[in-house]
């Protein structure tokens, strides 16, 4: 009987053996850490197709890679990549970097590792659905690189093949050439539709529909336990911002995955059982037309542009799910190094849920161009428009919590200010694009490409880096080398505004995204030298990154020694142990008596107030809402 | 007193807590809360999936020649509504700890959810006799596609049916059986929901 009692949550003995502990662990320590992991590779796979990409378009064809041949004999004959192959790489580079990258650190690696720590609690509400979201992850991570070598290599291909004839592969490119947003009917159709379209876009949809299986399952447990696992004194308003950020990712993550699981069931459905939900009547595809062939049967009633609002319905949640944790983040560096409370930490969190609400009401804003009504266009407009308000809150709370500040610039603290930097710099052209008549010129340009990578893209990923540089003292008790940091991040600062400035240029110019190679257009022949500079800055971007890797690795086993508490910070990651054990905080959980983010606290005997200093010992503070009293 | 920015704690006054309404009790071993927030959270995902279903049939084009219900699927109906009754039954029995009671109007749940799947085969079975495939257009494909995605969720909920008759014949502590009882009857009484949704989505929508 008393073993049925046990059944109820958590409490599990610390691992002994090598594989529980490390491999097959149920620490949501270690989950974040694989996570982490799973990241850090899958940037590395993602970054060198931007570095192919870019090879292609500052010296396109006729130039010759011959490596490029070495690699890929089909998909770059001659050393000459195909507009395929660039296509592939394309979608290849965004799956990845969105799914795999900019999904799997910000929440699975940070938030597994600290949200559990951060309100005080021993672990996870359930472990072992926790390893099970990484290990379906990695499963779906597997299954995207699958299709790289489905679709580039012949031998691979053919054994996939074998499973059926939509699973045809081999085509010489590196994967589906629909980009990441898979658009329908061409993704709908197999292999007719041209090349990568058999296995690398079976294998694309498989993929997709597990990294959502893997992301529910983690979205469950972040809820279930942030709500109902805090420790004594935690209340919903005492958490830190970093909290309330995981915990809003995680509701868009259970509300929009199950939109695309849906729409990537119909869509694979389309794919191997001959429906026709996003194939409508008539289609010619391929000198084909539906029903007039055995390799392309009749299709009827159908609509392409369904899976559009399905696919982002899902789509716009995700970039909030891969920025609001770096807005966590930032939040909680910039105070801490700030040494001043957050400020308006009410108005943030409701800045927090606003962003993360009013992104279900605006997916239209991607599809202006899908021949919309204008009156949709309008209401999808002005939604997108009011985003605007809850991220202006929340930028000039960032600026109110650094105004007059005797600010710390440590490396993170570095990454926290290039994070607001990047988001403003990001998220103003959000204004230009979101309303439907500009969007309409601008949708296929450069410009759209530039936004999205340095509000969603850049800014999270600055947001990630200044998260790591700052937890990293905690989470292996060392420090990364501060020198190195700063190095890291001013070549990373300048290389990505130096990347994406230009582009906006090229955009506005009308410089076609997607294009593997722009010989042909006379007016766009005097941007080369533009597009040389973008491609110089990100080999120099991308070379600075390596300079972060080996800082990270020799970190782990060089660095500086950290304490308990190294940034003197307040809230409950800096009051256990370095690093934590195994139940965090070593069988006393800890009791809550003050708000995140008490510094300079008038009265009180440090410049900070840790959240479990009891009254007795200090003064009443000001609270961290930066109220008088 | 910006809230939460207080010290309550050890003089009485009511810190801060855990749980969704938040309280000053430490953390218990055993949670019952947890489950029923887990299962919402669940739900609310299942319920998500289907709702972006239903919008896939009410968008895609209208069929030339509407597919009628199959006579079967009123059975359905009929047979997963008298099921949630059958379990609230067996909740009540357990409050009123009839255990016996409780594991007969379990298992007539039990066999509701058995019959109401193999009424979902026989509907199947009707349409294409009816003519009806599986290929022919989405408004079609919707019929199978989307009862064999709620029958699979309930295959799950006779799961929960059959893990709970199994608990409910062992001796058993109470508080965990009933929370368990609980947070099989929201699953049940959703996909009950779902299956009413969309049979009236098939019905009135063609």
């Amino acid at each position: 009987m008393s073993v049925e009692s046990h059944e109820g949550v958590h409490r599990h003995p610390a691992p002994t053996s090598f594989i529980r502990k490390y491999i097959f662990s149920v620490d949501h320590k270690v989950i974040g850490i694989q996570y982490i992991i799973l990241a850090l590779v899958a940037v590395l796979v993602g970054m060198t197709m931007s570095l192919l990409m870019r090879l292609n378009l500052s010296w396109p064809p006729p130039h010759s890679w011959p490596i490029l041949e070495t690699l890929f004999p089909t998909g770059a004959p001659g050393g000459v990549m195909t507009p395929e192959f660039y296509l592939s790489l394309v979608t290849m580079h965004g799956t990845i970097m969105v799914f795999f990258v900019l999904t799997t650190a910000p929440q699975g690696g940070f938030g597994n590792y600290f949200l559990p720590i951060q309100i005080g609690a021993e672990d996870m509400a359930f472990p072992t659905l926790n390893m099970l979201s990484f290990w379906v992850t990695l499963v779906g991570f597997i299954v995207i690189l699958l299709a790289i070598f489905a679709e580039g290599n012949q031998s691979v291909g053919q054994w996939f093949a074998a499973l059926g004839p939509s699973f045809a592969g081999g085509s010489g490119t590196v994967g589906p050439i629909g980009g990441w947003t898979g658009y329908a009917p061409l993704s709908a159709l197999g292999k007719i539709a041209g090349p990568g379209q058999g296995a690398g876009m079976n294998l694309w949809v498989i993929s997709i529909a597990i990294f959502c299986v893997g992301s529910l399952l983690g979205a469950l447990n972040f809820i279930t336990t942030l709500l109902n696992m805090r420790t004594k004194g935690m209340s919903l308003m005492r958490m830190p911002l970093t909290c309330w950020a995981w915990f809003t990712t995680a509701v868009l993550a259970l509300l929009s995955f199950p939109v695309l699981l849906g729409g990537g069931i119909l869509l694979l459905l389309d794919r191997i059982a001959g429906t026709s939900f996003f194939i409508p009547s008539g289609l010619y595809v391929s000198g084909l037309l539906s029903g007039t062939n055995p390799n392309f049967p009749l299709h009827t009633g159908g609509s392409p542009i369904l899976w559009q609002h399905l696919f982002w319905f899902f789509g716009h949640p995700e970039v909030y799910i891969a920025i609001l944790p770096g807005m966590g983040a930032t939040s909680h560096i910039l105070s801490t190094f700030a040494r001043k409370p957050v400020f308006g930490y009410r108005a943030m969190v409701f800045a927090i849920f606003a962003i993360g609400l009013l992104g279900f009401f605006v997916w239209g804003h991607h599809m202006f161009i899908s021949g919309m009504s204008p009156y949709s266009a309008i209401a999808f407009s002005v939604l997108t428009l009011s985003i605007g308000v809850p991220s202006a809150v929340k930028t000039f709370n960032w600026l109110g919590t650094l105004w007059g500040a005797r600010i710390r610039f440590t490396t993170a603290m570095l990454f926290a200010l290039g994070f607001v930097s990047l988001f403003v710099a990001g998220g103003i052209t959000g204004l230009i694009l979101g309303q439907s008549s500009l969007d309409l010129a601008m949708h296929d340009t450069y410009i759209v490409t530039a936004h999205f990578h340095l509000v969603m893209g850049v800014a999270s990923i600055f947001g990630m880096f200044a998260a790591l540089y700052f937890w990293f003292p905690k989470m292996f008790g060392r420090f990364m080398n501060e020198k190195i940091g700063k190095l890291h991040f001013w070549l990373t600062f300048i290389g990505v505004y130096a990347i994406f400035v230009p582009m906006h240029i090229m955009g506005i110019v009308g410089m076609p995204r997607r294009y593997a190679s722009f010989g042909e257009y006379e007016f766009l022949r005097t941007l080369h030298p533009l597009v040389l500079l973008v491609s110089v800055a990100a080999i120099i971007t991308i070379t600075a990154q390596l300079i972060f890797y080996f800082n990270l690795i020799w970190s782990v086993f060089k660095g500086e020694k950290a304490g308990d508490n190294p940034w003197e910070a307040t809230t409950l990651e800096w009051t256990t142990a370095t690093p934590p054990p195994h139940d965090n905080f070593a069988g006393v959980l800890p009791t809550v008596y003050h708000g995140p983010y008490e510094f300079a606290v008038p009265g009180a005997p440090k410049d900070y107030v840790m959240q479990t200093e009891a009254e007795a010992d200090v003064p009443s503070g000001n609270g961290h809402n930066g109220h008088k009293h | 007193m910006g809230p939460g920015g207080g010290f309550p704690g050890p003089n009485g006054k009511k810190p801060g807590g855990n749980g969704w309404k938040g309280g000053d009790r430490s953390k218990p071993k055993f949670s019952p809360v947890a489950y029923r927030i887990t299962m919402g959270v669940v739900l609310a995902a299942v319920v998500m999936m289907f709702a972006a279903l239903s919008v896939v049939y009410i968008m895609s084009s209208p069929e030339d020649r509407p597919v009628a219900m199959p006579r079967m699927f009123f059975v359905s109906t009929v047979l997963i509504l008298s099921s949630s009754w059958t379990f609230q039954k067996a909740k009540r029995c357990l409050q009123q700890e009839r255990r016996r009671a409780h594991t007969r109007w379990l298992l007539a749940t039990l066999v509701l959810g058995l019959g109401f799947l193999v009424s979902q085969l026989v509907g199947w079975r009707e349409l294409t006799r009816g003519g009806v495939y599986f290929r022919d257009h989405p408004k079609s494909t919707f019929f199978y596609v989307v009862t064999a995605l709620h029958g699979a969720h309930l295959i799950g909920g006779i799961g929960l049916v059959l893990y709970l008759l199994l608990r409910s014949r062992r001796l058993i502590l109470a508080e965990l059986h009933s929370t368990w009882t609980s947070i099989v009857g929201m699953y049940w009484h959703t996909m009950d929901g779902i299956w009413l949704w969309l049979f009236l989505l098939l019905l009135v929508v063609r």
